[in-house]
C-alpha cells in the first residue's frame, strides 16, 4: 500500500479483559473486507454495538477512539447520533487528541435543531479564551460550521477579541467565523464592521481575504454598510494594483498569477460597491482595464481572474470602451480549447446580448460555430445565443447556418431550434418567398416539433401571398410526393393543393422548374394521406376537403372524387363521416351550389377565430343547403340589376373575389365566416317595408374592433290574419362595399304576430363610402304571391361613417 | 497514483458561498461530506446520491459545471475521485476551479502522493485540512505552503 498510514494515536493501549475494542485503522480494514452490503452492515452493527456498551461504561481513555470510528461509521451513511453527548464529553476534557476529534464529532453529528449543541458553548467559550491557539482554532471552526444564533450572540465578545489578536493563524480564523456569525445574527454588523477598515491595512494574504470576505458580507446586508465601505474603493483599488502589478507574495502565487483567489474576492467586493454609483465606478475604471489587460491567460487561474473582471466591469458603471474590452474578452474567451472557458463565455454573452447588441454581434461567427459543441449545455447556450443574435442584415446567413444546426441537432434542441427559426423567420423575413421556403425546410426537418400554430401561421402566409400560390403549392406539392409522415407539412400541403390545385397543373411556373404533374397524380397523392395510418385525424380532413375542392379546380370529371367522398360516408371517425356525408349531398342535391361554396378563400384576419376554417365553411355551407333555394336564371339577372343600379361591380382585386365567375350569381349569399357575437351599440332601428301586416325592421351594429364592418339583422314581423311562406330576402350594395348574407332563420312568419324571421347581412366598408342598400323580399301572402324591390332611405349616417 | 483533476461547485445560500463539499469515489462512497449549510441526515444521503448520479455520468466531452438544482456543482474527477463543491449559480466557476486543485495539491503534500486509501483511513485529518482552506463556506487560506505549515503544527500536537 503507498502512503503511510498514521495511527489515530501512538500509545499502545492497556488489553482489557473484555472483547478488545477496536483500533480505526482495523475497523475500516474490516469493513472493507466485507464483500456484499448485508456483510458491511453486520460488521458495523456488531462495532457500533460495542461502541455504545463502552459509551455506557464511560471509558474516557478510548473514548475519542470509539468516536472517531464512529464518525468514519456515520461518513458511510450510518445513524450515530447516539455519540453526540460523547462529542461534549470529548471537548470538555484537557487534552489536544479528545478535544480535536470532540470538535469533529459536534461538527458532523450536532447542529443547532438539536437541544444539546446548546451545552458546548460553555465549551467553547473557556477555549476561545484561555485554550492553546490550535484549540482556538479548532472552536473557531465549530463555531463557525455549526454554529447557532444563539450560540453566535453568546460567543462574539470572545471572537471579536480574537480579530486583534496579533496572530495570524487566529486572525483569519475569526474573521471567516464573524462572517458566519453575521449571517447568523445580522444585528452582530455593528459589532465586526468598526475592525474592518483597520483589517484592511493588513499585508497577510489570508488576513486580507477574510476581510474582503466580511466586508462584502456586510455590504450586502445592509445599505448602510455599503455606504459607509464605498470610501475604501480607493484603497482596494490599491491592493489590487499592487497586487497584479508587483504581487505581495510569491508564495499565493497560482500559475504565475498572484493570489488570483484574492484578486477575485477584491473585484467582487468592487462590483457591489460600485454598483449604481458613478463615482466609486470612475475610480476603478483604469483598474479594470489593467486588470483586463495584464493578466496571463494561459492557465485557468489568469481566466478565473479576467472573467471576473468581465463581470465587474459588465455591472458597473463603466466607460463604453471598458465594456467593449469586456465583450472582447468573452469574444477571445469563446475561441478557447478550454470547454469550461467557452461555457462561462456563452453564459455571461447571453446576459449582455440585451444590453450591448451591437458589441456582441461582432462575435457572431465565433458563436455560431459553437453550436457543434458536443456538450449539450454548451449547444443549448450557443442556439439561444445564435437566436438573440438575428437580426435583419443578418437573417439569410444565420437563418442557414441554423437550419443546417436543426438537421443534425440533439432531440431535445429540435423543438426550440424550429421555434426559434420561425420567430426569427417571422420578424425578419426579407421576402415571402424566403420565409415561405424556410418554414417548409423547418416543416420537412422537425414537421413534429412545431408548435401548433405553425400550421395556421404559413397557410396565412401563403393565403396572402397571391404572386406566390403557384409556387408554393408546387413545392408543397414536391414535399408531400416525396414524404406523408410530417403532419403539419402534409396540412399545409393538402390545404394549398386544395386551394390552388388548378395552379399546380398549369405547368409554368418560372420560379421553380416545371412540373408537369396530371390529375390522377393529385388525387391518388390526396387519397393516400387519407389511407396513410400515419395521418391524424385532423390531417385526413384537411386532405378530404383538398380532394372536395379539387372537384371544381380540375377539368376532368368528378367520379374518382366522388367515390372516395361516398366511401367515407361510413368512416368511423365521426368528423370524416360528417364531412364526406356533406359532401357528398354537395354533389346530389345541390351541385349547382358546389362551385360556390368551394371558391377559394378569402384571407383570413390574423385576429380573427383561428379555428379550422374548413369545418366551419362546410357546415355553414351544409346548412345553408337546407335553408336557400336555388337560385334560377332570372333571379340572378334581377340581381344584376339591383347592381346596375348601384354600381356595377366587377370584382375586387384585391382578396381573392367573393365575386367569381359560376352560376351562383354576382352576389355571394351563402358563403360565410364565423362572427363574433355583435356587441351592443346605439344606431337607432329602421323600418323599411310595411305591407298588409308583414312588417321589415333594420337594426344595426358596429362591432368596436373592427370599424370597418357593418351588421344589419333584418326582421320580418307579420301581424295580419295570414301567414306568410317561403320568404326570401335578397340585398345588393355598392361596389366598395362588400356583403354577404347570413342563413335566414327560416321562411314563414306565423300569423298574428308570430316568430319573425330574422337574417343577418354583413357588410364590409373599409372606405367608408356612403351606404346605400336595395332590398329584394319574394313571398307568399294570403295566397298571393308578393314581390318588392325597394331602396332604403334614411340609412343612418352613423352605420357608415 | 497521482490525482487528476475534478472540480465541483458549491452552492449558495443566503450570501453563503459554499454549500457543501463532497468527494465521492466512482461507486458513490463518500470519503468526505463538508456541509456548510442545515440538511437533515436523509436530506444528506439524498444530495449525496443525487450528486453521484449527476457528475458519474459526465465525461472528459462535457464541462465541469453541472446545474444541480437551484445551485451549480463544480467538479473535478481524479482518478477514482470526484471532488465536488456546490455554489450558487452566479459564481465564479473558474474560481473554484482553482480551489478544487489548490486542495488536492494540498492533500497530494501533505499525505506524500495521495491515493484514495490514505483519505479512507486517515478521514479525520482530511477534515482537518478541509478546515484549514475552508472555513463558514469561504475560501480561507490558499497558500499551499502556509497551510501545510500549520497542517505539520497540528500534527505534532498528537
Amino acid at each position: 500500500m503507498p502512503g503511510q498510514r498514521v495511527f489515530l494515536h501512538s500509545r499502545t493501549l492497556p488489553v482489557r479483559m473484555v472483547a478488545p475494542s477496536l483500533k480505526l485503522q482495523d475497523l475500516i480494514e474490516e469493513i472493507r473486507g466485507a464483500k456484499t452490503q448485508a456483510q458491511e452492515r453486520e460488521v458495523i452493527q456488531k462495532e457500533c454495538a460495542h461502541i455504545r456498551a463502552s459509551f455506557r461504561d464511560g471509558d474516557p481513555v478510548h473514548r475519542h477512539r470509539q468516536l472517531a470510528k464512529l464518525l468514519y461509521v456515520h461518513m458511510l451513511g450510518y445513524p450515530a447520533h447516539f455519540g453526540q453527548m460523547e462529542c461534549l464529553k470529548l471537548i470538555a476534557s484537557s487534552r489536544f487528541t479528545d478535544k480535536r476529534v470532540g470538535y469533529l464529532g459536534a461538527m458532523l453529528l450536532l447542529d443547532e435543531r438539536h437541544d444539546a449543541h446548546l451545552l458546548i458553548t460553555n465549551s467553547i467559550k473557556n477555549d476561545l479564551s484561555q485554550g492553546i491557539q490550535p484549540v482556538q482554532g479548532l472552536a473557531l471552526c465549530t463555531l463557525s460550521t455549526m454554529g447557532s444564533a444563539e450560540m453566535c450572540r453568546d460567543l462574539a465578545p470572545e471572537v471579536e477579541k480574537l480579530l486583534l489578536q496579533p496572530s495570524p493563524y487566529l486572525r483569519k480564523k475569526a474573521i471567516l467565523t464573524a462572517v458566519h456569525m453575521i449571517r447568523k445574527v445580522p444585528e452582530l454588523s455593528s459589532v465586526f464592521l468598526p475592525p474592518c477598515v483597520h483589517l484592511l491595512h493588513e499585508r497577510h494574504h489570508g488576513i486580507l481575504l477574510g476581510t474582503i470576505t466580511l466586508i462584502t458580507e456586510l455590504c450586502e446586508r445592509s445599505p448602510a454598510a455599503l455606504k459607509h465601505f464605498r470610501k475604501v474603493v480607493p484603497q482596494l483599488v490599491q491592493i489590487l494594483r499592487t497586487l497584479v502589478t508587483t504581487g505581495y507574495s510569491t508564495e499565493h502565487s497560482i500559475s504565475g498569477v498572484s493570489d488570483p483567489f484574492l484578486q477575485v474576492q477584491i473585484l467582487r467586493l468592487l462590483r457591489i460597491l460600485g454598483r449604481n454609483h458613478e463615482e466609486s465606478s470612475e475610480t476603478m475604471n483604469d483598474l479594470l482595464a489593467q486588470v483586463a489587460t495584464n493578466t496571463d491567460t494561459s492557465r485557468n487561474a489568469g481566466n478565473a481572474v479576467l472573467f471576473e473582471t468581465v463581470l465587474t466591469i459588465m455591472d458597473i458603471h463603466s466607460a463604453a470602451g471598458l465594456r467593449v474590452l469586456a465583450v472582447n474578452i468573452l469574444g477571445r474567451f469563446l475561441l478557447n480549447s478550454d470547454r469550461n472557458i467557452r461555457y462561462v463565455a456563452l453564459t455571461s454573452l447571453l446576459r449582455l446580448v440585451q444590453s450591448d447588441h451591437s458589441a456582441v454581434q461582432r462575435h457572431r461567427p465565433t458563436v455560431v460555430d459553437c453550436l457543434q459543441e458536443t456538450d449539450a449545455s454548451l449547444s443549448r447556450r450557443a442556439l439561444e445565443l445564435s437566436l438573440a443574435l438575428v437580426n435583419s442584415s443578418n437573417v439569410r446567413a444565420m437563418m442557414q447556418e441554423l437550419q443546417a444546426f436543426l438537421e443534425s441537432c440533439p432531440p431535445d434542441l429540435r423543438a426550440d431550434c424550429a421555434s426559434g427559426i420561425l420567430l426569427a423567420a417571422e420578424r425578419f423575413a426579407p421576402t415571402k418567398r424566403w420565409h415561405i421556403d424556410t418554414i417548409l425546410h423547418v416543416l420537412t426537418t422537425a414537421g413534429t416539433h412545431v408548435r401548433d400554430d405553425a400550421v395556421a401561421n404559413l397557410t396565412q402566409l401563403i393565403g396572402g401571398a397571391q404572386e406566390l400560390h403557384a409556387y408554393s403549392v408546387r413545392r408543397l406539392y414536391n414535399a408531400l410526393a416525396e414524404d406523408i409522415s410530417q403532419q403539419p407539412l402534409v396540412q399545409v400541403a393538402a390545404w394549398c393543393i386544395g386551394e390552388y390545385g388548378d395552379l399546380l397543373l398549369e405547368g409554368n411556373c418560372e420560379e421553380i422548374e416545371p412540373l408537369q404533374v396530371d390529375e390522377e397524380e393529385v388525387l391518388a397523392l390526396l387519397e393516400k394521406v387519407l389511407q396513410s395510418h400515419m395521418s391524424l385525424p385532423a390531417t385526413r380532413g384537411y386532405a378530404l376537403t383538398a380532394l372536395m375542392k379539387l372537384s371544381t379546380r380540375l377539368q376532368g370529371d368528378n367520379n374518382r372524387i366522388r367515390q372516395v367522398v361516398s366511401i367515407y360516408r361510413s368512416c368511423l371517425d365521426v368528423e370524416l363521416q360528417q364531412r364526406a356525408v356533406e359532401y357528398d349531398t354537395l354533389f346530389q342535391k345541390y351541385d349547382h351550389m358546389r362551385a360556390a361554396i368551394l371558391e377559394k378563400m378569402p384571407l383570413v384576419e390574423r385576429d380573427g377565430p383561428q379555428a379550422d376554417e374548413e369545418a366551419k365553411q362546410s357546415k355553414e355551407a351544409a346548412q345553408l343547403s337546407e335553408a336557400a333555394p336555388a337560385p334560377t336564371e332570372s333571379q340572378a339577372s334581377q340581381l344584376l340589376d339591383l347592381l346596375d343600379l348601384l354600381d356595377r361591380a366587377s370584382g375586387d382585386a384585391q382578396h381573392p373575389p367573393p365575386l367569381d365567375p359560376s352560376p351562383g350569381g354576382a352576389l355571394v349569399y351563402l358563403l360565410d365566416l364565423p362572427c363574433a357575437p355583435p356587441p351592443p351599440a346605439p344606431i337607432p332601428d329602421l323600418k323599411v317595408f310595411e305591407r298588409e301586416g308583414v312588417q321589415l325592421n333594420l337594426s344595426f351594429i358596429r362591432p368596436p374592433e373592427n370599424p370597418a364592418l357593418l351588421l344589419i339583422t333584418i326582421t320580418a314581423t307579420n301581424s295580419s290574419e295570414g301567414d306568410v311562406t317561403n320568404f326570401i330576402c335578397q340585398a345588393a350594395v355598392p361596389k366598395s362595399l362588400q356583403l354577404q348574407l347570413q342563413a335566414p332563420s327560416g321562411n314563414t312568419v306565423p300569423a298574428r304576430g308570430g316568430l319573425p324571421i330574422t337574417q343577418l347581412f354583413r357588410i364590409l366598408n373599409p372606405n367608408k363610402a356612403p351606404l346605400r342598400l336595395k332590398l329584394r323580399l319574394t313571398y307568399n301572402h294570403f295566397h298571393q304571391s308578393v314581390q318588392e324591390i325597394f331602396e332604403v332611405n334614411n340609412l343612418p349616417v352613423e352605420s357608415w361613417q | 497514483m497521482r490525482l487528476k483533476r475534478l472540480g465541483e461547485l458549491c452552492k449558495r445560500r443566503e450570501g453563503l458561498e459554499i454549500r457543501f463539499i463532497l468527494i465521492q469515489n466512482r461507486a458513490g462512497k463518500t470519503r468526505l461530506a463538508k456541509w456548510y449549510m442545515q440538511f437533515d441526515d436523509d436530506e444528506k444521503q439524498k444530495l449525496i446520491e443525487e450528486v453521484h448520479a449527476v457528475v458519474t455520468v459526465r465525461d472528459a466531452k462535457h464541462t465541469n459545471f453541472v446545474e444541480f438544482r437551484n445551485f451549480k456543482i463544480i467538479y473535478r474527477r481524479y482518478a477514482g475521485l470526484y471532488f465536488c463543491i456546490c455554489v450558487d449559480v452566479n459564481d465564479n466557476n473558474l474560481a473554484y476551479l482553482e480551489a478544487i486543485h489548490n486542495f488536492v495539491e494540498v492533500l497530494n503534500e501533505y499525505f506524500h502522493n495521495v491515493c484514495e486509501l490514505d483519505l479512507v483511513f486517515n478521514f479525520y485529518k482530511v477534515y482537518t485540512v478541509v478546515d484549514e482552506m475552508f472555513l463558514a463556506g469561504e475560501i480561507r487560506e490558499t497558500s499551499q505552503t502556509k497551510v501545510l505549515k500549520q497542517l505539520l503544527m497540528l500534527q505534532s500536537l498528537e
